[in-house]
């Protein structure tokens, strides 16, 4: 016997039968029905202070659990201010379901109060949207949601609801399973396929493992760490892969790209296999494309088909789950054993070692070593996006996957705070630290109340060089250091974080940083450290936009 | 080169704009596009015909593939198929000569004279656009008004199939 309940309280009953754990979200007026069926109910939900933050906490809360995150907006501007956090997650592949109210449907494309066309607007950033019209749809919906949102590739999927359908009753079944005809995504390679690429690996002589973000997608870290060993093959990673293989291991060659390492670059720029997992070839990876790993043959693991051959010809394409696909070729694979490419690989390694000026200044990459060897490797690092997210990628050593959060492919400033609240709700156990500049963190700084007000222990590092730095270096390198609009006035992040009811701290000296991360670490709730950094330190390596990999500016490459 | 690309969609509101969306986010040219119900009503089919080299035309595909809503993808231009395309074309008469000399060269191009005006005569012809391409230049010398194409339907054949009215055999 089942009893109707109105679209709302059949939203709630559904989010509980996906067994979510967390909710982040804004009230408005067309949800106001969800809101009410939200009350009492045993559902986490968490009131950010702006959409955004909602979106970007259930990113984090993904990326760190693998389960979908979820937010929830009203319509009209809240809506749109989920915007970017769906972009974000999109472009990352972020398993996401975004619930927004919409103006009832008789009042759709009537330009209402607070209407906007949700479906459209997200149609480009969304795997898939959904508006529902009618309440006898909502459960299939938000079973299909979930189930598009973290299979195959996963996305963000928004399910758009107008108020009048979120009261609308009718009887509530939540389907057992999902068949959606035109939705099959494909998880075990092709055989042959696999086969051919273990052919290829015993011959190569000089391999080199090019991982991505596929591979803590697929969670397939394990798997990933028997091949190279296996194989004997070094292992580099893009932004969004690192954790994907420990940061410390001797087969890492730490990130590749724009801001890799220079042996990392070396060593892609002489392989002659490139077996790239879950990764596809983005520019800020690549440089100049038709000179990328000029004498490899490609080997190209990846679920999404359009990922492969995109923009770099590969010559064994493997459509498939990575992990699935490793465990495969794993039963298959060998190499001999080869020193010549690994002592080539230590030799580029001590010729081009990543490095920073060693004087008493306050350099804002020793910050981030302190913290890597306070807390071990083996915390959640949520970052937002410029020079010190780079500089995080090359210092902090991630032993493990899950716990690097960055906006790689849309490069969202003001995504970390709030991702690593999200994170610290996802992994209360976590040690979780922001890591964030003094332009981006101003662009959700809001966020020290929801953090404060529940209570979510995350401790906050912003490196300070009154500077929008990554912009402002490449106005020094490519525009004769004409600073247009990149010095930054900041207001006092101390009293800032005071008035929040956050612990302020601010750091000067570079004998002051390691005792004060420890003093963060050890105090509870929310602490803001402000580090005065260098103000006009660059990020090296840098391979220009449209460069050669191995054609690095920067002392060290 | 020109691909005729079949499509099977979800026969439901909001799936053209994903699917014309597509083409302009990722800066795909369509030079025409024709939706109808099949014999599945929940399914429709598209017809799209892309202008692009052989890796733009994988990348369309692909793409395709990936919209929840797309059931099929399927390149025609790689199997035997049959393509047609509707035209009305509205052909200004300044004389009864003119006027008979146009129902002579609608006749002879085996299309249809649908409308007899005042001062135009509307034509109407099915076919592949070749044909159809000929039509519109036979006409143009007497003043075309106005012209409505469809763009093409396509249909593939049975592989071992015998064409009982090939396309070349029709303009005769």
């Amino acid at each position: 016997m089942t009893t109707k309940m109105n679209g709302a309280k059949i939203l709630v009953e559904s989010l509980k039968k996906e067994g979510v754990g967390a909710i982040f979200g804004y009230p408005g007026g067309q949800a106001l029905p969800l809101f009410d069926a939200l009350y009492n109910s045993d559902l986490k939900f968490y009131l950010v202070r702006h959409e955004q933050a909602a979106a970007h906490a259930a990113d984090g809360y993904a990326r760190v659990t693998g389960k979908p995150g979820v937010c929830i907006a009203t319509s009209g501007p809240g809506a749109t201010n989920l915007v970017t956090g769906i972009a974000t997650a999109y472009m990352d592949s972020i398993p996401m379901v975004a619930i927004t109210g919409q103006v009832k449907t008789f009042m759709i494309g009537n330009d209402a109060f607070q209407e906007a066309d949700m479906l459209g607007i997200t149609r480009p950033i969304t795997k898939h949207n959904y508006l529902v019209k009618d309440v006898k749809d909502l459960a299939r919906t938000i079973k299909e949601a979930f189930h598009i949102a973290s299979t195959g590739r996963p996305g963000p999927v928004l399910i758009d609801l107008p108020s009048d359908v979120q009261l609308a009753e009718t009887e509530f079944h939540y389907p057992a399973e999902v068949s959606i005809r035109s939705y099959k995504p494909t998880y075990c390679g092709h055989p042959g396929q696999i086969r051919k690429a273990a052919k290829m690996i015993a011959e190569s002589k000089k391999p080199v493992i090019y991982a991505g973000g596929g591979v803590i997608l697929s969670g397939a870290a394990k798997q990933l760490k028997e091949l190279a060993e296996k194989i004997n093959s070094p292992v580099t990673m893009t932004l969004l892969g690192l954790g994907g293989f420990p940061g410390n291991h001797e087969l890492s060659l730490g990130m590749l790209g724009m801001h890799g390492t220079g042996y990392a670059n070396h060593a892609v720029q002489n392989c002659d296999l490139l077996i790239a997992i879950g990764a596809r070839f983005d520019d800020r990876v690549t440089g100049k494309v038709d000179e990328f790993a000029p004498h490899a043959k490609v080997i190209h693991i990846d679920i999404d088909p359009a990922a492969i051959a995109k923009s770099v010809a590969v010559d064994v394409p493997i459509v498939g789950d990575v992990k699935c696909v490793l465990d495969e070729l794993l039963k298959i694979v060998h190499r001999p054993h080869d020193k010549e490419w690994t002592e080539k690989i230590v030799e580029w390694k001590n010729k081009h070692p990543l490095n920073y000026k060693m004087d008493d200044n306050l350099r804002p990459q020793y910050v981030i070593q302190q913290i890597c060897e306070a807390t071990k490797g083996e915390a959640v690092i949520a970052t937002d996006v410029g020079q010190h997210q780079m500089w995080t990628a090359q210092w902090y050593k991630f032993a493990r996957p899950r716990e690097f959060l960055s906006s790689g492919g849309l490069g969202t400033m003001g995504y970390g705070f709030p991702a690593g609240i999200g994170a610290k709700v996802g992994r209360p156990d976590a040690q979780v630290f922001v890591i964030s500049g003094d332009g981006s963190i101003q662009m959700n700084i809001q966020e020290l109340s929801t953090a404060v007000v529940n209570n979510i222990d995350v401790k906050i590092a912003i490196l300070n060089n009154s500077f929008l730095g990554m912009v402002r270096q490449w106005q020094e390198i490519f525009y004769g250091k004409r600073y247009s609009h990149t010095k930054m006035t900041n207001p006092d992040f101390v009293k800032i974080a005071e008035a929040y009811g956050a612990v302020g701290m601010r750091i000067e000296k570079k004998e002051e940083v390691r005792p004060a991360i420890e003093k963060a670490m050890h105090t509870k709730g929310v602490v803001v450290m402000e580090f005065i950094v260098e103000a006009e330190e660059n990020v090296y390596p840098f391979v220009p936009a449209g460069k050669r990999l191995d054609d690095m500016i920067g002392s060290m490459a | 080169m020109k691909h005729t690309i079949s499509v099977l969609v979800e026969n439901h509101s909001g799936v053209l704009s994903r699917i014309s969306g597509l083409f302009s986010a990722r800066g795909f040219n369509i030079d025409s596009l024709t939706v109808g119900e099949t014999e599945d009503p929940t399914v429709s089919r598209m017809t799209i015909v892309v202008d692009g080299d052989e890796r733009t035309l994988e990348q369309v595909k692909k793409q395709l593939n990936k919209l929840i809503d797309v059931i099929t993808v399927q390149d025609l231009t790689k199997t035997r198929f049959i393509d047609r395309e509707l035209l009305l074309i509205k052909v200004a008469t300044s004389s009864p000569k003119d006027r008979t000399e146009i129902i002579d060269t609608a006749e002879s191009m085996k299309a249809d004279v649908v409308d007899l005006g005042a001062c135009t005569v509307t034509v109407e012809a099915t076919g592949e656009t070749q044909k159809i391409d000929r039509l519109i230049e036979a006409l143009r010398q007497f003043g075309i008004k106005e012209i409505v194409r469809t763009g093409k339907i396509a249909m593939s054949l049975d592989p071992k199939g015998n064409t009982q009215h090939t396309p070349k055999e029709e303009e005769e």
